[in-house]
C-alpha cells in the first residue's frame, strides 16, 4: 500500500529575480525551486542581502518574478494582474512584519477589522471576526488602543491577529520577532506554533534568530540567491 | 467607511503642520474673496443698470452740457416712455474727505425711471413740494446722523457758493446691489441759482436718463437720438445705461486687472503651499499606503485616501475663510464707504472660493497620488521601521 504525498500548497518553480539600479542589473534570486505542504512551517534563513525577504515577497504577491512560475493553492500567481493579485492577496494570505506595520491611526479592532472591509462582509460580522481574531492572541482588553499606546510584543499580536482574521492558508511572516525583546519573541512564536499546529496554517517564515528557525519543521538557506536543501529543523514542540 | 476614518485622522496627526496650513488656506480664501468682492463692488453700477434705461451725453465728453430743450425732442423719439435729466454737482460736504456722490435731478421723472430707490409716500411729497428739498440713501445718511428736517451744506465747486439743503426722506435699495450713499436734489434749485448767479450755464443738463418701452429697442431709440442731434451745436452720445458705467470702469480697467491678477496669484500661491504639504504627508505615509496595498486596497482607495486628506484640509481652510469673509466685507466695505458704496459679498464669489478649494485640493493631490500609487509595495514597506 502507498500513500500518496499531498500536492503542494506552495509550488516554487525556476523563480529568477534581479533589481536594477540604475544601469546595473543585480541579481537576486537563481532559478529557485521549492515547494510547501499544506500545514507546513518553514523557516527561511541566510546573510543579508541573500534574497529571502524577496523570495518572500514573491510568494506572499508583493512582487513580481522576472521568470519561473509560482502557483499557491492551485493559482498561478506570476500570471494575475496587479487588480487580481490584490484580490488573492486579500483572500488568501496573511501577512506578519518585522515592525508590525500597523495603520497608526486604527485602533487595535479597527487594524484587525481592515482586512474584511474588502471582503464583503457585514459590520456586525466584521466586528465579531475581528473580536475573535483579538481573542485568539489574547488581547481582548485592547481593543480601543492605538498602535502607540501598545507594547511592541502587543502590536506583534494585533499583527498576528490581522493576519489571520480572513481565515487565510498562508501566512508569511519577515523577521516577526526582529524587533522584540527576548519574551515577547517568544509568546509571539509561540502564537505563531500554535497558528501552524492548531488551525494548520500554512507558515513562511523570513529570520535570522536561530531560536526562531528552531520552531519551524523545516528550514532552508538561501545565499547568493541559491537556495539549499531541506533541514529538518528541530521542533522544541 | 474606514476610508473616511482614516482619511480624517490622517488629516489631523500632525496637527502644528495641519492647523498652518488651514490658516495659510483662510487668509488665502479671505483674501481671494476680499479681493473678488472689490471686483464686484467695482462692477455694482453694471450689475445695478437698467436694460429698458438710456443715458445720453454730449458726444464730446461728459463734462459739456446739453441743452434742456433737448427734452422734449427726445421725448417724441418712437420707443421713448420716460425722460428724466440730471447734473453731476461734485459739492463738498465740510471736507474733502467726506465724499459722496451728489446729483441734482428732475424728481418726478427721475423717481418714476428708477423705482429701486424706496421712497415712502410721505417722504416722496415733502421731496417733491420742495425746491431745496434733497435725498439721501440710508447709508450715507446713517454715515453723517442725518435726520428727516435736517439742513446740509454743501460746499460747490463746479458750482461755487454755499448750497443749502434740507432732508425730506432717506431712500433704501430695493436690494443689495443699490446703491444707498447718494445725494439727490432738485434740479430746478440748481437752475434757478445758476440762472441768477452765472446765466450763461443756465438751462444746461449734464445728461438725461430715458427709459425704453422695451429692452430690444434700446440699441435703435439710442440711434434715433443721435441721430435728432447730427451737427447740431451738441451732438450726443446714447449709449444703455450698462455701457455707461461700463464706460467709467474702463477709465480703471487696468486696477480691476491688476486686482484679478493678484486673486489669481493667491491662489496658485496656496496650491502650493497645500500641494507641499501633501507632498510631505504622503512621503511620511508611503508605508502606511504600502501596507493597505499589501492587505489588497487598490490605487483608487489609496487615491481617495490622498484626495480626500486634501479636500479635509482646504475645505476647513476654505470654509473659515469663507465664514469670516462676511464680518472683514463689512469692515472694508464701512471703511471704504466712499470709493465703494455697495459692498456686498456676492453669491458668485462664495462659488468662486469654493470652485478654487476644489482646485487646489485637487492640484495638490494629483503628483502625490501618483507617487503613492506608482510605488512598488516592496520599496513601501522598506521605508518603515
Amino acid at each position: 500500500m502507498t500513500t500518496e504525498a499531498p500536492a503542494p500548497i506552495i509550488d516554487v518553480r525556476g523563480v529568477s529575480k534581479s533589481y536594477r539600479r540604475g544601469e546595473v542589473v543585480v541579481p537576486v534570486l537563481h532559478d529557485i525551486t521549492f515547494t510547501i505542504a499544506p500545514g507546513e512551517f518553514l523557516s527561511l534563513m541566510g546573510p543579508s542581502g541573500s534574497g529571502k525577504s524577496t523570495l518572500l515577497n514573491l510568494v506572499a504577491g508583493i512582487d513580481q518574478a522576472d521568470s519561473g512560475r509560482i502557483v499557491v493553492e492551485g493559482v498561478d500567481i506570476t500570471r494575475l494582474t496587479e487588480t487580481e493579485l490584490a484580490r488573492w492577496r486579500a483572500n488568501s494570505v496573511g501577512f506578519i512584519f518585522q515592525f508590525y506595520n500597523l495603520i497608526p491611526v486604527l485602533t487595535a479592532l479597527e487594524n484587525v477589522e481592515l482586512p474584511l472591509h474588502l471582503s464583503g462582509l457585514s459590520r456586525r460580522a466584521r466586528r465579531e471576526h475581528a473580536l475573535t481574531a483579538l481573542d485568539l492572541v489574547g488581547l481582548s482588553h485592547r481593543l480601543d488602543h492605538f498602535p502607540g499606546q501598545l507594547s511592541g510584543g502587543e502590536q506583534q499580536r494585533v499583527a498576528i491577529a490581522r493576519a489571520v482574521v480572513t481565515d487565510p492558508t498562508v501566512l508569511v511572516a519577515d523577521e516577526p520577532t526582529g524587533d522584540l525583546d527576548r519574551v515577547s519573541a517568544g509568546e509571539v512564536l509561540d502564537m505563531m506554533a500554535r497558528l501552524n499546529r492548531e488551525l494548520g496554517k500554512t507558515i513562511v517564515m523570513v529570520t535570522h534568530d536561530p531560536r526562531a528557525a528552531a520552531r519551524a519543521h523545516l528550514k532552508r538557506h538561501l545565499d547568493k540567491g541559491v537556495l539549499s536543501a531541506d533541514d529538518p529543523a528541530e521542533n522544541p514542540d | 467607511m474606514i476610508l473616511l476614518r482614516i482619511l480624517i485622522r490622517n488629516a489631523f496627526r500632525n496637527r502644528l503642520r495641519t492647523g498652518l496650513t488651514i490658516l495659510g488656506i483662510t487668509i488665502a480664501i479671505l483674501a481671494f474673496g476680499l479681493l473678488r468682492t472689490v471686483v464686484s463692488a467695482w462692477y455694482a453700477g453694471v450689475a445695478a443698470s437698467s436694460a429698458t434705461r438710456l443715458v445720453t451725453r454730449n458726444a464730446v465728453s461728459l463734462i459739456f452740457p446739453l441743452p434742456l430743450a433737448y427734452k422734449d425732442k427726445i421725448r417724441q423719439v418712437d420707443g421713448v416712455s420716460h425722460v428724466s435729466w440730471g447734473n453731476w454737482f461734485g459739492g463738498i460736504y465740510i471736507s474733502e474727505k467726506n465724499f459722496f456722490a451728489n446729483f441734482c435731478v428732475d424728481p418726478p421723472s427721475y423717481l418714476a425711471l428708477y423705482p429701486e430707490y424706496i421712497l415712502s409716500e410721505r417722504e416722496r411729497k415733502a421731496f417733491l413740494s420742495d425746491r431745496k428739498g434733497f435725498i439721501a440713501g440710508r447709508k450715507l445718511a446713517d454715515r453723517f446722523g442725518w435726520k428727516p428736517g435736517d439742513t446740509v451744506t454743501l460746499k460747490g465747486v463746479i458750482f461755487p457758493g454755499n448750497w443749502d439743503f434740507v432732508l425730506r426722506g432717506i431712500y433704501r435699495g430695493r436690494d443689495r446691489t443699490i446703491d444707498e450713499t447718494q445725494f439727490l436734489f432738485q434740479w430746478e434749485y440748481l437752475n434757478e441759482t445758476v440762472r441768477q448767479r452765472y446765466p450763461s450755464r443756465a438751462d444746461q443738463v449734464g445728461f438725461y436718463m430715458i427709459g425704453v418701452a422695451s429692452p430690444e429697442r434700446a440699441v435703435d431709440v439710442a440711434g434715433a437720438i443721435d441721430r435728432l442731434f447730427k451737427n447740431s451745436l451738441a451732438e450726443t452720445l446714447t449709449e444703455t445705461e450698462k455701457a455707461f458705467q461700463l464706460g467709467f470702469i474702463a477709465m480703471t480697467e487696468a486696477i480691476v486687472m491688476a486686482i484679478q491678477l493678484v486673486s489669481i496669484v493667491i491662489i496658485v500661491i496656496i496650491m502650493a503651499v497645500v500641494a507641499n504639504t501633501m507632498a510631505m504627508t504622503t512621503r511620511e505615509r508611503i508605508g502606511d499606503y504600502a501596507i493597505l496595498k499589501t492587505l489588497g486596497f487598490g490605487g483608487r482607495q489609496i487615491a481617495l485616501l490622498i484626495f480626500g486628506e486634501a479636500l479635509v484640509i482646504t475645505g476647513i481652510g476654505a470654509a473659515i475663510g469663507m465664514a469670516l469673509t462676511y464680518p472683514a466685507a463689512r469692515a472694508f466695505g464701512s471703511t471704504l464707504s466712499n470709493f465703494f458704496p455697495v459692498f456686498n459679498v456676492a453669491r458668485e464669489t462664495l462659488w468662486l472660493d469654493l470652485g478654487a478649494a476644489l482646485v487646489v485640493a485637487v492640484a495638490a493631490a494629483v503628483i502625490p497620488t501618483q507617487r503613492a500609487i506608482g510605488i512598488r509595495i516592496a520599496d513601501g514597506l522598506r521605508r518603515i521601521g
